[in-house]
């Protein structure tokens, strides 16, 4: 069955993506030379289609690929065995939490864990400027010459465009959907008029 | 018969506030927190600051995509099993559907220069809204030299390509050895 074996594919992608949709990447590679059915480029037009689309990176690319090899019930099982394992994982997670919640255990046990998730939350933010802000590559290997002439790293327009959103947001104090509507059509104005 | 109802309204309340959040995530699950801070935090009041950044750090430390383990996570906080579940179909759906209508009309999408443009744009702002979440992140951490290093090692390391899973379990391990009395109670 193509559907039952979608799924338990995804779900084990589900188990082992520690870290979001980029780290699955390789793992759905593998996978899929047996369906022969996806080329390696597909998939990564499909991650700069992800990047571009709503959702979370993994959602995305287990509905496409459920798509792609069987239809709109492959979406469908494809996309539930990636949610699965962490819903399961979670939900009792959850009920664990709520009895001990009073013993702080848990909270203490994060003490040490929010720095670690404050930097990710900044290596983000940093991956998604590299799509949009910074021209060329940016990483610690070219710092020197980043330093020398930062000017051709970075997109004059787009850094235009996130000095307004950081305006909006700080200043004015304007809802995230809003802005990021509003940065939108700045973006069409200025990356497609001009 | 009343309280039916309410629970009723507060799932569906839960089902459109995700769905609105889901719809608007660009950029992966990062971006979500953002939106989760404005809808859940700002707007619907259902969680102070703290508790949703306990929530987001578990729940991200935890295998699994973040926009899920969040929607999961905060769903049940609010309203139990039913709560996570209308939390992650209202996070998922949206881009269910739009990945599937891309699928069927591939050819429109790639390469359509006015949708480039404009998504050019809604990523900069998108890198605006996660700093600023992440500036709400490291406040809430303590400023002692142990949480420093974990927090520059930790963007050093994931530069280079190392994965931060080993960060995340030093950094737990840590709390659990040098944290509060309340733990060394426990463990004691």
């Amino acid at each position: 069955m193509i559907y039952i074996k979608l799924f338990a594919i995804f779900f084990k992608m589900g188990i082992f993506s520690f870290g979001g949709g980029y780290a699955m990447i390789p793992l759905i590679q593998k996978e899929l030379q047996k369906f022969n059915k996806i080329s390696i480029p597909d998939i990564y037009n499909l991650v700069a289609i992800s990047e571009v689309t709503p959702g979370s990176i993994s959602v995305n690319l287990a509905t496409f690929v459920g798509y792609e090899i069987a239809g709109f019930l492959g979406a469908t099982f494809a996309t539930l065995g990636i949610i699965m394992p962490s819903f399961i994982i979670i939900l009792v997670i959850s009920s664990y939490l709520m009895k001990y919640e009073e013993k702080k255990l848990i909270k203490d046990a994060l003490f040490y864990v929010k720095p670690v998730i404050s930097a990710l939350i900044i290596v983000a933010a940093y991956y998604v400027a590299q799509t949009s802000i910074f021209k060329k590559d940016i990483n610690l290997y070219n710092i020197m010459d980043i330093i020398k002439k930062p000017l051709s790293y970075v997109d004059l327009k787009a850094t235009f465009i996130l000095l307004i959103a950081i305006i909006m947001i700080k200043r004015h104090n304007i809802h995230p959907i809003a802005v990021m509507i509003i940065s939108g059509l700045i973006g069409i104005l200025l990356f497609y008029i001009f | 018969m009343k309280r039916v109802i309410d629970c009723k309204k507060i799932l569906i309340d839960i089902f459109i506030t995700f769905f609105k959040i889901g719809l608007f995530t660009f950029g992966g699950g990062y971006a979500m927190i953002p939106l989760i801070e404005e809808e859940i935090v700002n707007k619907k009041e259902w969680l102070n600051s703290d508790e949703l950044i306990e929530l987001l750090t578990l729940s991200e430390s935890v295998p699994g995509s973040v926009s899920i383990n969040s929607a999961t996570m905060i769903g049940h906080k609010l309203a139990r099993r039913a709560g996570s579940l209308v939390a992650v179909l209202g996070v998922v759906l949206p881009s269910y559907i739009v990945i599937l209508v891309i699928s069927i009309f591939s050819r429109i999408f790639y390469g359509n220069e006015i949708i480039k443009a404009a998504l050019i744009g809604v990523r900069c702002a998108v890198v605006a809204l996660i700093v600023k979440s992440a500036i709400s992140f490291i406040r809430s951490c303590s400023k002692d030299i142990i949480s420093n290093i974990l927090f520059f090692s930790t963007i050093v390391i994931t530069l280079l390509g190392i994965h931060s899973i080993l960060t995340i379990v030093l950094g737990a391990a840590l709390s659990l050895v040098l944290g509060h009395n309340d733990v060394n109670k426990w463990i004691g």
